[in-house]
């Protein structure tokens, strides 16, 4: 059996990686997962990308919590990627927490936790740091990249920096940039961790800054959902609490009403599961994401060299990447004379839709996905 | 599977081997028919989602958005043919969009319901209300046809603007019929057009 293979994995690999702000990481661990059998020709990989706080478990339960993988509703079998046909590999992003390198790992040199003295990284990095960990598993060329949100970012940024590498991109529910309003939610979340007196400049060992970090992991999660989801969810509702008449207001500044009580779960359960500085280094690297940027300012060009097919998602309800992001892709795809698909979905809710149940976007992918030879 | 017959008539006269842009798509249909028949690299525009979700499903490469608004990203004689299949009369700007399907395209194909068709002459003049024919099914108030054309309406057009003509078929209930009397005796129109 080979041990590169399976649930679960983690390995170390000497790079070394040469990051867009300069600097350079030697090893690189890469906690990550894989699914189905590499054909012979090695034309079956399809790599998954996560989102922000996503993790490398797509379609297999979580080992700590028991949830099913995130997208299991995509990924697994009968599904449009499918282990019994495709090779599905899903690795933890560089930077985060979930097993590998990122600000939480231990600095071999000093013995202790990274924390703020790791490097700054992009999107561009992380999607080097995964065909690293395609070199060592045998991949040399995807036949698709699939990814939401954050994820998206990466299935744009693959084809752009490896244009041999990948023959189809599906980006779901993203963009090819940060707006202003994205970057600007993304600093109250920073500001939140590092405003709380347990971050210690992100050297906070076993204790960290749970309450700054709840409150980013809260308004962020504001921005996951459609106003249309949230009253229909909670709308006005009032909590029901023991020690008072039910559905009667505090006068206080308890959690009155059942969505404030909603985020505050949403944040606290957020604290067990997320490094605190790994929010601040993927926030950044989301922020930092340009791709016309990084190609002389035309979109276009990000899109020259590859003759990779693209299909991209959007959801009519989302208002953190909304539909105008990928017509804006769509639009430099044609100027590049790239074959791409692209269709606006509706869904109630919001940016969120692509990890929900979503019979159509199925159909799309599963479609698009057969098409690519 | 049979093709409307005025995307027979396109399919029959796109060079082997082209590359298409069908604007105002629809599922597919003619795209895979061009793809498996005629080993065409066809693309695709359509408005309606349910439309594009069916042809995206189908594995073609079709984008949703609007001849009016979304053909201007694509570059300069990107394709050999750029189609427009009954899509004419329901564009705010039809005249604009002619002028970027010659852009984008060395040649266009257009067809179009002929609005001089007699029925439609006969429904106005002696039922006095606004036809509504096998081809042009919708009442006024939810018809997307908001330019209605003629043949000779069409081909004033065409000349004013110095486009030619490399070709015209026109149909009457599905079948071909002769240039004849054409404004009056064809429902349908499509023409092979180039700048």
């Amino acid at each position: 059996m080979d041990e590169r293979f399976g649930l679960s994995r983690r390995v170390s690999l000497p790079g070394p990686l040469g990051l867009d702000g300069g600097g350079m990481l030697s090893p690189v661990e890469i906690a990550y997962e894989t699914y189905g059998t590499l054909a012979p020709d090695g034309g079956n990989a399809i790599l998954i990308c996560h989102a922000l706080t996503g993790d490398q478990h797509v379609a297999s339960p979580h080992p700590r919590t028991g949830k099913p993988g995130w997208w299991s509703r995509l990924v697994g079998e009968g599904k449009p990627i499918d282990p019994a046909r495709d090779f599905v590999i899903c690795s933890n992003v560089l930077g985060s927490c979930m097993g590998s390198l990122g600000p939480s790992t231990i600095d071999p040199v000093t013995g202790r936790p990274w924390g703020m003295a790791f490097p700054v990284i992009t999107i561009r990095d992380m999607v080097r740091a995964q065909a690293l960990l395609l070199d060592h598993l045998g991949v040399s060329v995807l036949r698709a990249v699939v990814g939401g949100s954050m994820g998206g970012m990466q299935a744009l940024s693959w084809p752009a920096t490896f244009p041999d590498r990948v023959r189809a991109a599906v980006v779901i529910a993203s963009t090819a940039r940060h707006t202003a309003q994205n970057i600007a939610f993304h600093e109250v979340g920073r500001q939140a961790v590092m405003a709380d007196p347990k971050w210690r400049g992100g050297d906070y060992r076993d204790d960290p800054p749970a309450a700054g970090l709840s409150v980013a992991r809260m308004a962020a999660h504001i921005t996951y959902l459609s106003e249309a989801g949230l009253t229909e969810k909670f709308g006005r509702k009032l909590q029901a609490r023991a020690n008072g008449i039910e559905g009667a207001k505090s006068f206080g500044f308890d959690a009155d009403f059942q969505v404030e009580s909603y985020l505050r779960h949403q944040g606290l359960s957020f604290v067990d599961r997320f490094d605190a500085n790994s929010y601040l280094y993927i926030t950044r690297a989301m922020d930092y994401f340009d791709l016309a940027e990084e190609h002389g300012g035309l979109l276009a060009n990000a899109f020259r060299a590859t003759a990779a097919r693209f299909c991209l998602v959007s959801f009519d309800t989302d208002w953190l990447y909304p539909t105008i992001e990928s017509r804006h892709v769509v639009h430099a795809l044609n100027a590049a004379g790239r074959a791409v698909s692209f269709v606006e979905l509706h869904s109630p809710y919001g940016h969120d839709a692509f990890l929900l149940d979503a019979p159509e976007m199925n159909r799309v992918v599963d479609g698009f996905l057969k098409a690519v030879a | 599977m049979t093709l409307r017959p005025d995307l027979a008539i396109i399919a029959d006269h796109v060079a082997r081997g082209a590359r298409v842009l069908d604007v105002g798509c629809g599922d597919g249909a003619l795209m895979a028919a061009l793809r498996d028949t005629r080993d065409v690299d066809a693309r695709g525009l359509e408005l309606d989602a349910a439309n594009v979700a069916r042809g995206v499903a189908r594995g073609l490469p079709v984008v949703q958005g609007d001849a009016d608004s979304d053909l201007a990203g694509y570059p300069d004689d990107s394709f050999d043919y750029a189609i427009l299949s009954q899509t004419l009369q329901t564009c705010h700007a039809p005249d604009r969009v002619l002028d970027e399907l010659l852009r984008i395209g060395r040649r266009a194909f257009v067809s179009f319901p002929n609005f001089a068709h007699w029925r439609v002459r006969l429904s106005l003049l002696w039922g006095g209300r606004m036809p509504v024919t096998p081809l042009l099914p919708e009442q006024w108030y939810d018809t997307p046809n908001i330019h209605h054309v003629t043949i000779d309406d069409f081909r004033a057009f065409l000349s004013r603007r110095d486009v030619a003509v490399e070709g015209a078929w026109f149909l009457s209930r599905g079948t071909r019929r002769t240039d004849a009397g054409a404004n009056l005796l064809a429902e349908h129109a499509v023409f092979l057009l180039r700048r």
